[in-house]
Protein backbone atom coordinates (compact mmCIF):
# COMPACT_ATOMS: atom_id res chain seq x y z
CA UNK A 1 0.00 0.00 0.00
CA UNK A 2 2.86 2.34 0.66
CA UNK A 3 4.18 1.85 -2.89
CA UNK A 4 2.05 4.86 -3.84
CA UNK A 5 3.71 6.87 -1.09
CA UNK A 6 7.11 5.81 -2.45
CA UNK A 7 6.15 6.85 -5.99
CA UNK A 8 4.96 10.21 -4.67
CA UNK A 9 8.33 10.68 -2.96
CA UNK A 10 10.10 9.86 -6.24
CA UNK A 11 7.88 12.35 -8.04
CA UNK A 12 8.63 15.00 -5.44
CA UNK A 13 12.39 14.55 -5.80
CA UNK A 14 12.20 14.41 -9.61
CA UNK A 15 10.03 17.53 -9.87
CA UNK A 16 12.61 19.38 -7.81
CA UNK A 17 15.37 18.28 -10.18
CA UNK A 18 13.32 19.25 -13.27
CA UNK A 19 12.68 22.69 -11.75
CA UNK A 20 16.24 23.36 -10.72
CA UNK A 21 17.58 22.35 -14.15
CA UNK A 22 14.91 24.29 -16.03
CA UNK A 23 13.85 21.17 -17.94
CA UNK A 24 10.43 20.19 -19.26
CA UNK A 25 10.11 16.55 -18.39
CA UNK A 26 11.88 13.29 -17.69
CA UNK A 27 12.92 11.08 -20.58
CA UNK A 28 14.08 8.22 -18.42
CA UNK A 29 14.69 7.36 -14.80
CA UNK A 30 16.90 4.67 -13.29
CA UNK A 31 15.90 3.31 -9.88
CA UNK A 32 17.74 0.95 -7.59
CA UNK A 33 15.50 -1.15 -5.37
CA UNK A 34 16.69 -3.91 -3.09
CA UNK A 35 15.00 -7.28 -2.77
CA UNK A 36 14.49 -6.53 0.94
CA UNK A 37 13.38 -2.91 0.62
CA UNK A 38 9.78 -3.90 1.35
CA UNK A 39 8.53 -3.03 -2.12
CA UNK A 40 6.03 -5.21 -3.92
CA UNK A 41 6.81 -4.98 -7.66
CA UNK A 42 3.30 -5.29 -9.01
CA UNK A 43 1.97 -2.75 -6.52
CA UNK A 44 4.80 -0.46 -7.59
CA UNK A 45 3.89 -0.76 -11.28
CA UNK A 46 0.25 -0.13 -10.50
CA UNK A 47 0.99 2.87 -8.31
CA UNK A 48 3.47 4.27 -10.82
CA UNK A 49 1.07 4.26 -13.76
CA UNK A 50 -1.61 5.94 -11.71
CA UNK A 51 0.56 8.54 -10.02
CA UNK A 52 2.63 9.79 -12.97
CA UNK A 53 -0.30 10.83 -15.12
CA UNK A 54 -0.05 14.54 -16.00
CA UNK A 55 3.32 14.88 -14.32
CA UNK A 56 6.89 15.27 -15.56
CA UNK A 57 7.27 11.50 -15.29
CA UNK A 58 4.40 10.66 -17.64
CA UNK A 59 5.65 8.67 -20.65
CA UNK A 60 9.13 8.40 -19.22
CA UNK A 61 10.88 5.07 -19.44
CA UNK A 62 12.00 3.53 -16.21
CA UNK A 63 14.69 1.02 -15.48
CA UNK A 64 14.75 -0.70 -12.11
CA UNK A 65 17.98 -2.30 -10.95
CA UNK A 66 17.00 -4.95 -8.46
CA UNK A 67 19.62 -5.56 -5.81
CA UNK A 68 19.83 -9.05 -4.31
CA UNK A 69 20.06 -9.39 -0.56
CA UNK A 70 23.48 -10.40 0.75
CA UNK A 71 24.56 -10.68 4.36
CA UNK A 72 27.72 -11.41 6.32
CA UNK A 73 27.43 -13.91 9.16
CA UNK A 74 28.64 -12.43 12.45
CA UNK A 75 29.63 -15.83 13.76
CA UNK A 76 31.55 -17.51 10.92
CA UNK A 77 32.15 -14.60 8.52
CA UNK A 78 30.46 -16.23 5.52
CA UNK A 79 28.92 -13.83 2.98
CA UNK A 80 25.73 -15.48 1.76
CA UNK A 81 22.65 -14.67 -0.33
CA UNK A 82 19.86 -13.40 1.88
CA UNK A 83 16.48 -13.44 0.10
CA UNK A 84 14.47 -12.80 3.28
CA UNK A 85 15.07 -10.91 6.49
CA UNK A 86 15.31 -14.13 8.44
CA UNK A 87 17.54 -16.23 6.20
CA UNK A 88 20.08 -17.90 8.47
CA UNK A 89 23.73 -18.31 7.52
CA UNK A 90 24.07 -20.99 4.83
CA UNK A 91 27.21 -22.37 6.50
CA UNK A 92 26.64 -22.28 10.25
CA UNK A 93 22.90 -21.51 10.52
CA UNK A 94 23.32 -18.45 12.75
CA UNK A 95 20.66 -15.74 12.67
CA UNK A 96 23.16 -13.05 13.70
CA UNK A 97 24.19 -11.36 10.48
CA UNK A 98 24.87 -7.94 8.98
CA UNK A 99 22.97 -7.08 5.84
CA UNK A 100 25.47 -5.84 3.24
CA UNK A 101 23.01 -5.02 0.47
CA UNK A 102 19.36 -5.49 -0.40
CA UNK A 103 17.53 -2.62 1.27
CA UNK A 104 18.32 0.05 -1.28
CA UNK A 105 15.54 2.41 -2.34
CA UNK A 106 17.08 5.09 -4.49
CA UNK A 107 17.01 7.08 -7.68
CA UNK A 108 20.29 6.43 -9.47
CA UNK A 109 19.98 8.74 -12.44
CA UNK A 110 17.66 10.84 -14.52
CA UNK A 111 17.65 12.00 -18.13
CA UNK A 112 15.81 15.31 -18.38
CA UNK A 113 14.61 17.01 -21.54
CA UNK B 1 -15.64 19.67 4.31
CA UNK B 2 -13.85 20.17 7.62
CA UNK B 3 -16.47 20.41 10.34
CA UNK B 4 -14.27 22.67 12.43
CA UNK B 5 -13.20 25.41 10.04
CA UNK B 6 -15.41 24.74 7.01
CA UNK B 7 -12.58 24.55 4.50
CA UNK B 8 -12.85 21.87 1.85
CA UNK B 9 -10.44 19.00 2.33
CA UNK B 10 -9.02 17.56 -0.85
CA UNK B 11 -8.32 13.90 -1.33
CA UNK B 12 -5.00 12.96 0.13
CA UNK B 13 -4.99 15.65 2.78
CA UNK B 14 -3.98 15.00 6.39
CA UNK B 15 -5.62 16.62 9.41
CA UNK B 16 -3.88 17.22 12.72
CA UNK B 17 -6.03 18.27 15.65
CA UNK B 18 -5.20 19.17 19.23
CA UNK B 19 -7.86 17.51 21.41
CA UNK B 20 -9.92 19.86 23.55
CA UNK B 21 -9.45 22.85 21.23
CA UNK B 22 -10.54 23.95 17.77
CA UNK B 23 -6.89 24.36 16.75
CA UNK B 24 -6.03 22.21 13.81
CA UNK B 25 -3.98 22.01 10.66
CA UNK B 26 -4.60 20.58 7.17
CA UNK B 27 -1.72 19.31 5.08
CA UNK B 28 -2.54 18.93 1.39
CA UNK B 29 -1.24 16.14 -0.81
CA UNK B 30 1.22 18.68 -2.25
CA UNK B 31 2.59 19.43 1.21
CA UNK B 32 0.92 22.85 1.54
CA UNK B 33 -0.05 23.62 5.13
CA UNK B 34 -3.28 25.37 6.07
CA UNK B 35 -3.78 26.45 9.64
CA UNK B 36 -7.19 27.19 11.06
CA UNK B 37 -6.48 30.74 12.19
CA UNK B 38 -4.66 32.22 9.25
CA UNK B 39 -6.06 30.37 6.23
CA UNK B 40 -3.13 31.06 4.01
CA UNK B 41 -1.12 28.30 2.46
CA UNK B 42 2.63 28.24 2.86
CA UNK B 43 4.41 26.17 0.29
CA UNK B 44 6.58 23.31 1.31
CA UNK B 45 9.38 23.49 -1.21
CA UNK B 46 12.45 21.39 -0.81
CA UNK B 47 14.76 21.84 -3.73
CA UNK B 48 17.28 19.05 -3.42
CA UNK B 49 20.62 20.38 -4.49
CA UNK B 50 22.27 16.99 -4.52
CA UNK B 51 23.37 16.60 -8.12
CA UNK B 52 26.78 15.06 -8.67
CA UNK B 53 27.93 14.60 -12.29
CA UNK B 54 26.06 16.98 -14.51
CA UNK B 55 26.38 16.43 -18.26
CA UNK B 56 24.60 18.65 -20.73
CA UNK B 57 24.75 18.31 -24.49
CA UNK B 58 22.80 20.09 -27.19
CA UNK B 59 22.31 18.27 -30.54
CA UNK B 60 21.43 20.74 -33.28
CA UNK B 61 17.69 20.24 -33.73
CA UNK B 62 16.42 18.35 -30.70
CA UNK B 63 15.82 19.93 -27.26
CA UNK B 64 18.85 19.59 -24.98
CA UNK B 65 19.05 16.64 -22.64
CA UNK B 66 20.46 16.73 -19.16
CA UNK B 67 21.77 13.52 -17.65
CA UNK B 68 21.93 13.59 -13.88
CA UNK B 69 23.66 11.03 -11.69
CA UNK B 70 21.27 11.70 -8.88
CA UNK B 71 22.13 8.88 -6.44
CA UNK B 72 19.37 9.95 -4.10
CA UNK B 73 17.70 7.88 -1.46
CA UNK B 74 13.95 8.03 -2.06
CA UNK B 75 13.12 8.17 1.62
CA UNK B 76 15.71 10.88 2.17
CA UNK B 77 13.14 13.59 2.82
CA UNK B 78 11.45 11.54 5.52
CA UNK B 79 14.81 10.55 7.02
CA UNK B 80 15.91 14.19 7.26
CA UNK B 81 12.68 15.22 8.93
CA UNK B 82 12.92 12.23 11.27
CA UNK B 83 16.38 13.34 12.33
CA UNK B 84 15.07 16.84 12.98
CA UNK B 85 12.37 15.32 15.19
CA UNK B 86 15.02 13.19 16.89
CA UNK B 87 17.12 16.28 17.58
CA UNK B 88 14.13 18.01 19.12
CA UNK B 89 13.43 15.02 21.40
CA UNK B 90 17.06 14.83 22.49
CA UNK B 91 17.30 18.53 23.21
CA UNK B 92 14.22 18.36 25.42
CA UNK B 93 15.23 15.04 27.00
CA UNK B 94 12.00 13.47 25.76
CA UNK B 95 11.64 9.70 25.43
CA UNK B 96 9.76 9.23 22.14
CA UNK B 97 8.18 5.84 21.44
CA UNK B 98 6.64 4.66 18.15
CA UNK B 99 3.93 2.07 18.92
CA UNK B 100 3.09 -0.19 15.98
CA UNK B 101 0.79 -3.18 15.57
CA UNK B 102 -2.08 -4.62 13.59
CA UNK B 103 -5.43 -2.95 14.19
CA UNK B 104 -6.88 -4.26 17.46
CA UNK B 105 -3.73 -5.61 19.09
CA UNK B 106 -4.20 -3.24 22.02
CA UNK B 107 -2.06 -0.12 21.46
CA UNK B 108 -4.70 2.30 22.74
CA UNK B 109 -5.70 0.05 25.64
CA UNK B 110 -2.05 -0.21 26.64
CA UNK B 111 -1.75 3.56 26.65
CA UNK B 112 -5.00 4.08 28.53
CA UNK B 113 -3.91 1.74 31.30
CA UNK B 114 -0.36 3.12 31.41
CA UNK B 115 -1.47 6.74 31.54
CA UNK B 116 -3.94 5.98 34.32
CA UNK B 117 -1.54 3.89 36.41
CA UNK B 118 1.39 6.28 36.09
CA UNK B 119 -0.62 9.47 36.53
CA UNK B 120 1.38 12.03 38.44
CA UNK B 121 4.57 9.95 38.19
CA UNK B 122 5.47 10.35 34.53
CA UNK B 123 4.56 13.34 32.31
CA UNK B 124 3.04 11.91 29.12
CA UNK B 125 2.07 13.37 25.77
CA UNK B 126 0.37 11.34 23.05
CA UNK B 127 0.15 11.52 19.27
CA UNK B 128 -2.62 9.34 17.85
CA UNK B 129 -2.70 8.20 14.23
CA UNK B 130 -5.77 6.79 12.46
CA UNK B 131 -7.23 7.04 8.97
CA UNK B 132 -10.45 8.52 10.33
CA UNK B 133 -12.14 9.58 13.59
CA UNK B 134 -10.78 10.98 16.82
CA UNK B 135 -12.03 7.97 18.81
CA UNK B 136 -8.60 6.89 20.04
CA UNK B 137 -7.58 10.43 20.95
CA UNK B 138 -10.84 10.82 22.88
CA UNK B 139 -10.00 7.72 24.92
CA UNK B 140 -6.58 9.21 25.72
CA UNK B 141 -8.04 12.63 26.46
CA UNK B 142 -10.27 10.99 29.08
CA UNK B 143 -7.09 10.21 31.05
CA UNK B 144 -6.35 13.96 31.04
CA UNK B 145 -3.15 13.59 29.07
CA UNK B 146 -2.53 16.12 26.24
CA UNK B 147 -3.11 14.39 22.91
CA UNK B 148 -3.15 15.28 19.21
CA UNK B 149 -5.09 13.17 16.68
CA UNK B 150 -3.65 12.81 13.19
CA UNK B 151 -6.13 11.63 10.55
CA UNK B 152 -4.35 10.49 7.41
CA UNK B 153 -7.49 10.08 5.29
CA UNK B 154 -6.35 7.44 2.84
CA UNK B 155 -2.80 7.22 4.21
CA UNK B 156 -1.62 3.95 5.70
CA UNK B 157 1.23 5.14 7.90
CA UNK B 158 2.43 8.15 9.85
CA UNK B 159 5.50 9.92 8.57
CA UNK B 160 8.02 12.28 10.13
CA UNK B 161 6.44 15.41 8.64
CA UNK B 162 3.08 14.62 10.22
CA UNK B 163 4.75 14.09 13.58
CA UNK B 164 6.61 17.37 13.16
CA UNK B 165 3.35 19.25 12.65
CA UNK B 166 1.71 17.42 15.54
CA UNK B 167 4.57 18.40 17.85
CA UNK B 168 3.95 22.06 17.05
CA UNK B 169 0.39 21.63 18.23
CA UNK B 170 1.21 19.45 21.22
CA UNK B 171 4.06 21.57 22.65
CA UNK B 172 5.45 18.77 24.83
CA UNK B 173 7.44 19.68 27.93
CA UNK B 174 10.99 18.66 28.81
CA UNK B 175 11.73 15.30 30.44
CA UNK B 176 8.43 13.84 29.29
CA UNK B 177 7.47 10.68 27.43
CA UNK B 178 5.81 10.98 24.02
CA UNK B 179 3.90 7.94 22.85
CA UNK B 180 3.18 7.98 19.13
CA UNK B 181 0.45 5.47 18.33
CA UNK B 182 0.92 4.66 14.65
CA UNK B 183 -1.79 3.58 12.22
CA UNK B 184 -2.84 -0.02 12.86
CA UNK B 185 -0.79 -1.66 10.13
CA UNK B 186 2.14 -4.05 10.37
CA UNK B 187 3.36 -3.37 6.84
CA UNK B 188 3.87 0.25 5.82
CA UNK B 189 4.91 1.98 9.03
CA UNK B 190 8.04 -0.20 9.07
CA UNK B 191 9.65 1.94 6.38
CA UNK B 192 9.01 5.32 7.92
CA UNK B 193 11.27 6.60 10.66
CA UNK B 194 9.39 9.13 12.81
CA UNK B 195 12.43 10.20 14.82
CA UNK B 196 11.55 7.97 17.75
CA UNK B 197 14.15 6.69 20.23
CA UNK B 198 12.53 3.27 20.40
CA UNK B 199 10.01 1.35 18.36
CA UNK B 200 7.61 -0.97 20.19
CA UNK B 201 5.79 -3.66 18.19
CA UNK B 202 2.70 -5.09 19.84
CA UNK B 203 0.96 -8.28 18.83
CA UNK B 204 -1.70 -10.19 20.68
CA UNK B 205 -2.29 -13.84 21.48
CA UNK B 206 -5.35 -14.30 19.20
CA UNK B 207 -3.24 -13.14 16.21
CA UNK B 208 -1.17 -16.31 16.18
CA UNK B 209 2.44 -17.04 17.01
CA UNK B 210 3.82 -16.73 13.46
CA UNK B 211 3.13 -13.01 13.21
CA UNK B 212 6.85 -12.10 13.34
CA UNK B 213 7.62 -14.30 10.33
CA UNK B 214 4.72 -12.89 8.34
CA UNK B 215 5.75 -9.30 8.97
CA UNK B 216 9.53 -9.47 9.27
CA UNK B 217 10.27 -5.84 8.30
CA UNK B 218 8.28 -4.55 11.22
CA UNK B 219 9.75 -6.95 13.77
CA UNK B 220 13.25 -6.28 12.55
CA UNK B 221 12.79 -2.55 12.94
CA UNK B 222 11.55 -2.74 16.55
CA UNK B 223 13.53 -2.91 19.79
CA UNK B 224 10.75 -4.13 22.10
CA UNK B 225 8.05 -6.67 21.37
CA UNK B 226 4.99 -6.64 23.63
CA UNK B 227 2.83 -9.76 23.52
CA UNK B 228 -0.61 -8.66 24.70
CA UNK B 229 -3.78 -10.50 25.78
CA UNK B 230 -1.90 -13.29 27.58
CA UNK B 231 -5.02 -13.76 29.67
CA UNK B 232 -6.41 -15.55 26.58
CA UNK B 233 -3.63 -18.17 26.48
CA UNK B 234 -5.84 -20.92 27.97
CA UNK B 235 -8.48 -20.36 25.27
CA UNK B 236 -6.72 -19.91 21.92
CA UNK B 237 -3.91 -21.87 20.27
CA UNK B 238 -0.69 -19.89 20.77
CA UNK B 239 2.79 -21.16 21.56
CA UNK B 240 4.55 -18.40 23.50
CA UNK B 241 8.05 -19.87 23.15
CA UNK B 242 7.63 -20.37 19.39
CA UNK B 243 6.36 -16.80 19.03
CA UNK B 244 9.48 -15.46 20.73
CA UNK B 245 11.83 -17.65 18.73
CA UNK B 246 10.21 -16.52 15.47
CA UNK B 247 10.71 -12.90 16.47
CA UNK B 248 14.33 -13.62 17.39
CA UNK B 249 14.93 -15.23 13.99
CA UNK B 250 14.06 -11.93 12.38
CA UNK B 251 15.65 -9.77 15.08
CA UNK B 252 18.04 -11.49 17.50
CA UNK B 253 18.25 -8.37 19.67
CA UNK B 254 14.54 -7.82 20.29
CA UNK B 255 13.31 -7.77 23.90
CA UNK B 256 9.97 -9.20 25.09
CA UNK B 257 7.33 -8.25 27.64
CA UNK B 258 4.17 -10.35 28.01
CA UNK B 259 1.15 -8.46 29.28
CA UNK B 260 -2.56 -8.32 29.60
CA UNK B 261 -4.03 -4.83 29.74
CA UNK B 262 -7.25 -6.37 31.06
CA UNK B 263 -5.88 -8.46 33.92
CA UNK B 264 -2.84 -6.27 34.61
CA UNK B 265 -0.39 -9.15 34.24
CA UNK B 266 3.04 -7.96 33.13
CA UNK B 267 2.25 -4.25 33.41
CA UNK B 268 4.89 -3.86 36.14
CA UNK B 269 7.55 -5.16 33.76
CA UNK B 270 6.40 -2.61 31.17
CA UNK B 271 6.55 0.25 33.71
CA UNK B 272 9.98 -0.90 34.81
CA UNK B 273 11.15 -0.88 31.18
CA UNK B 274 9.75 2.62 30.72
CA UNK B 275 11.53 3.95 33.81
CA UNK B 276 14.75 2.31 32.65
CA UNK B 277 14.54 3.92 29.22
CA UNK B 278 13.76 7.34 30.69
CA UNK B 279 16.88 7.26 32.79
CA UNK B 280 19.08 5.86 30.05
Amino acid sequence: MHELSIVMSILDIVEGQVRSHHAQKVESIELEIGQLAGIEWEAMDFAWDAAVRNTVLENSSREIRKVEGRARCLECGEVFPCPTLFTPCTVCGSVFSDLLQGKELRIRSLVLI
Amino acid sequence: MCSTCGCSQEDGSVTIQLMGTKEHVHIGADGKVLTHHHHHAHGHNHDHQHHHNLLTYAPTEKPSKTILQVELDILQKNRLQAERNRGFFEAKNILALNLVSSPGAGKTALLERTLTDLKGQVPFFVIEGDQQTANDAARIAATEVPVVQINTGKGCHLDAAMVHHALHQLKPSENSVIAIENIGNLVCPALFDLGERLRVVIFSVPEGEDKPLKYPDMFQSAQLCIINKVDLLPYVPFDLEKAKSYAQQVNPYIEFIEISTISGQGMDAWYKWLHLQRNH
